[in-house]
């Protein structure tokens, strides 16, 4: 256990040492501080603009940062072979390694997604004058914009274990936008037959569903986010990165590593 | 493979398959706690116009997907019998904004959204705009003029209207020759019976929708019910007439030679004869009757078709 | 297994590895053919061999980082994967890489906070092990700034840290300029009289000469030899070099079994050292002028020249 949280907090500290991440972040904040500027443009939108492109961003631009932070994960390590001696000469079982760094991995996500509500609430208070609890639905949308993080880079994770960095962003980027209509899928499914049918549906299934995990439409417009489907989320992210971390461990295990 | 190796491989499978049940098991769950949220979120979209510019160009793409969206939202809720299509409009016009020469999608709104719930949204101007929206981004398709049609003269009452829509339509190269006779009967006969089941008869061999054709055969066997409960009607008046009494079963006027066979509707079900007047034993299986209905209830169409000569604008 | 008193340090039974290569994975490709060795606790042992001859492979095998295709092997008597046993080891990978955003320290502190050293003792385990390679000026500073052979350095340091009883080398030398072969050498061997145990492998046969208590011999995948280096140097001695100027005597001196190498006026051959009288009288003879007198041993590079060129017909050279 000690030896997971040593490999999380060395991972944590490798991507908070990543000049890309930084970018990244940066180029968000702008994005809220442009939506500003649009409110601007429009009487009594203010708000509506706000929260809405600066949700979009968020959920965007984290999106980004988590596929490029997860597939590097293990490609990195054995491209560069630091994994070495990490593997070899240390009481260090694989499967700790993975969960270390999908651990490490999260907590970035969660310093990122909390940096950048920061900007974001500070927007809200700029354009309102103050919170109301109408704001609630956004700190839901953004906690469910997390779990959208740790879902792709479970994924992304899951891909670097067998796959290159650029085949990993391609198929980790597909799933996101694939995922994003999971429901329509599943709506397809219902309408088609035989085998159409039965393809569709288990690929409804299959595919991360990031519908779900979208509340930014609501969050603007101030309606409630049940706290059934908040609870639901998270246990379907909870048990999807689950997949993904067993079949990276799986994979992982009987590798031989160059 | 040693043992430590086995065993973080079998209790990883056994994981991985635990967790791709459960997963499934939740997606189930999420997808019945939020049915239809996309769709909700139509309500909050600003335009139609605007999704268009947000689609970065993939239009053909968002309007198939919108489509299915469509047809699944009319699909699910026609099913649960409701009485209310709010999002029907918002994603026919987006549908159609995305791609305007998606015809299919002019035809499906024109009758589900002109006809009266449970069977749609009964909103005929809506649905006018839509087939007229239809009409100017494509001038060759005939077809659209038949729905214009139809919406003219059987929602909005204006048969005048709904004959020059025929007209305008017959002109138009490949339309098929229904659509000249039928401008002329709507001319003439706008009122009678046959007008109306010729009109659904040709709709109905000139879609391949399933949908479209569903309703036209829905709509004739109506028409075929509401024709057989008049003429029944009459006989059981000319009875009374000659009996002085009303007839109290068919079983009665079988006796007396009024009628050859027990009445069945066109869904298979004896009419039944109560308290002298012709009703249909299953209203529900027959929807857009408007007459033989149980008193008290009403129908789901507007009354009846206006007489020759007749025009009501609204 | 072979009865023994003590356990061995590492022991392989017909340890194998064959890759599958080729588009459709069809093809196999031989990189470790069945491998017995058998390593002693406190010994220094050299793994040599030319590159691409498999060396590599057998410690990524021993390592597991990779899985072999046939045979075990055990190190201090466990598993491969044992946590126990990683605990108790250390291993310097060939041109070693490591994470470039960390500082020396942080790095070292990285890997003993994983090996399981705590608190005060793996501070000073740190300081002791920094200094001990030359590194305590640069502990501070990021990785990605090092040179190669302080990177070397770093990567000794990281296999000591935890003080482990077995140390794997692969090419310790390498990068290192010669001030700093000399402190490598010098650092392994006191590393064996502290006790520890030493497996390195190397295809610069002089270190292995002057460090190794045994060696095996590596050659296309195969064992070619193993033996103690006191055996082999001791082994092809008896000859004698001779060195005079006076190219009329080396008739005489090839007729006694010399080969006679001139240059100049100056010529040096090999004798068995029976011939030595012989041939100082028939240098006289010819009034050579006798320069050197010298003793000729076997060097390793003899051995390793003489095994390589051998073919033991798929038969396991044992020692």
């Amino acid at each position: 256990m000690r030896r997971i949280m040593v490999i999380a907090t060395n991972t944590f500290r490798e991507a908070v040492r990543d000049r890309v991440l930084y970018n990244l972040v940066v180029f968000a904040v702008v994005m809220i501080g442009a939506s500003l500027l649009v409110g601007r443009a429009s009487i009594g939108i203010e708000r509506l603009a706000l929260v809405n492109l600066g949700l979009t961003s968020i959920s965007l631009f984290g999106i980004l940062i988590s596929i490029f932070l997860g597939i590097g994960l293990v490609y990195k390590e054995m491209d560069k072979r630091t994994l070495y001696t990490v593997l070899a000469a240390r009481p260090v079982r694989r499967w700790e390694f993975i969960t270390g760094k999908w651990a490490g991995l999260v907590m970035t996500l969660v310093v990122n997604a909390a940096m950048m509500s920061v900007a974001l609430f500070a927007g809200l208070l700029y354009v309102s004058g103050k919170l109301t609890s109408a704001d609630w639905g956004v700190v839901a949308a953004i906690y469910l914009i997390l779990l959208q993080y740790v879902l792709m880079t479970s994924l992304a994770l899951l891909f670097s274990t067998f796959s290159t960095p650029l085949m990993s962003s391609l198929f980790a980027f597909s799933l996101f936008v694939i995922g994003s209509y999971a429901g329509d899928l599943r709506r397809f499914a219902n309408l088609a037959s035989g085998f159409t049918r039965v393809v569709a549906y288990g690929m409804s299934y299959a595919v991360p569903n990031f519908a779900a995990l979208n509340m930014i439409l609501p969050a603007a417009h101030a309606v409630p986010i049940s706290t059934k489907l908040v609870l639901l989320d998270s246990v379907y992210v909870f048990v999807y990165a689950g997949v993904c971390l067993s079949a990276s461990i799986l994979i992982f295990e009987r590798r031989n590593l160059k | 493979m040693t043992g430590n190796s086995k065993r973080v491989v079998s209790i990883s499978l056994a994981l991985l398959l635990l967790c791709m049940g459960a997963s499934v098991e939740m997606s189930r769950k999420l997808e019945a706690e939020r049915s239809g949220a996309e769709l909700q979120d139509v309500m909050y979209l600003p335009s139609a116009r605007s999704v268009k510019a947000l689609s970065l160009g993939y239009n053909g793409l968002l309007a198939d997907l919108y489509w299915t969206r469509v047809v699944q939202y009319f699909g699910s809720h026609h099913h649960a019998h409701t009485t209310q299509y709010k999002l029907l409009a918002p994603l026919l016009d987006i549908t159609t904004e995305l791609d305007p020469q998606l015809i299919t999608a002019y035809e499906f709104g024109s009758i589900f959204l002109a006809q009266a719930p449970p069977e749609g949204a009964g909103d005929p101007r809506a649905a006018a705009k839509l087939v007229e929206k239809g009409i100017e981004r494509n001038p060759t398709a005939w077809r659209l003029y038949y729905h214009l049609g139809y919406i003219q003269w059987m929602e909005l009452h204006d048969s005048k209207l709904a004959s020059e829509s025929f007209q305008k339509g017959s002109e138009i190269p490949g339309a098929l020759p229904w659509m000249k006779v039928m401008a002329a009967a709507l001319a003439q006969h706008a009122g009678e019976y046959r007008t109306a089941t010729y009109l659904w008869a040709n709709i109905l061999n000139s879609t391949t929708d399933k949908y479209i054709r569903d309703n036209a055969e829905k709509r004739l066997r109506a028409l075929k019910c509401d024709e057989e409960v008049r003429l029944l009607q009459e006989y059981i008046t000319k009875f009374t007439d000659a009996t002085g009494h009303p007839p109290t079963s068919w079983d009665e006027m079988l006796a007396t030679g009024w009628i050859k066979r027990v009445p069945v509707d066109p869904v298979g079900k004896a009419f039944k004869l109560m308290n002298g007047r012709v009703q249909v034993a299953d209203p529900e299986k027959l929807p857009f009757i408007t007459r033989g209905l149980p008193p008290g209830k009403e129908s789901n169409v507007l009354p009846k078709l206006p007489k020759q000569g007749e025009t009501r604008s609204e | 297994m072979t009865p023994s008193s003590a356990i061995a340090a590492i022991e392989t039974f017909a340890l194998e590895k064959t890759y599958r290569v080729g588009f459709w994975h069809s093809k196999k490709k031989l990189a470790l053919k069945p491998l017995t060795i058998r390593v002693e606790e406190g010994e220094v042992f050299g793994f040599l061999g030319p590159n691409g001859a498999g060396k590599t492979t057998t410690l990524r095998l021993l390592m597991g980082l990779v899985y072999p295709t046939g045979g075990r092997a055990r190190i201090l008597g466990r598993e491969l994967d044992d946590p126990e046993m990683k605990r108790q080891i250390g291993f310097l990978p060939e041109q070693p890489y490591f994470y470039d955003h960390l500082t020396a320290r942080e790095l070292l502190d990285y890997y003993a906070r994983l090996s399981g050293v705590v608190g005060r003792e793996r501070k000073k385990r740190i300081e002791e092990v920094l200094a001990r390679v030359g590194l305590s000026d640069s502990a501070g500073t990021q990785l990605r700034k090092f040179s190669k052979g302080m990177l070397q350095r770093v990567g000794i340091a990281q296999a000591m840290v935890h003080d482990p009883k077995l140390l794997f080398l692969d090419e310790p030398m390498s990068g290192l300029d010669p001030i700093g072969r000399r402190e490598v050498r010098d650092l392994i061997e006191e590393l064996n009289v502290a006790g520890k145990t030493i497996f390195f492998s190397t295809h610069i046969l002089s270190d292995a000469e002057s460090l190794c208590d045994r060696v095996a011999v590596l050659n296309r995948g195969e064992l070619r030899g193993m033996s103690a280096v006191a055996d082999i140097v001791r082994e092809i001695g008896g000859s004698v070099e001779l060195m005079w100027s006076g190219a009329s005597a080396i008739p005489a001196i090839s007729a006694l079994g010399g080969q006679c190498h001139a240059t100049a006026d100056v010529v040096r051959a090999v004798l068995p050292e029976r011939q030595l009288d012989s041939a100082i009288d028939a240098l006289r003879k010819t009034n050579a002028h006798l320069i050197q007198v010298v003793p000729v041993r076997a060097t390793l590079e003899d051995y390793f020249l003489a095994k390589l060129a051998e073919r033991p017909e798929g038969v396991e050279v044992r020692a």
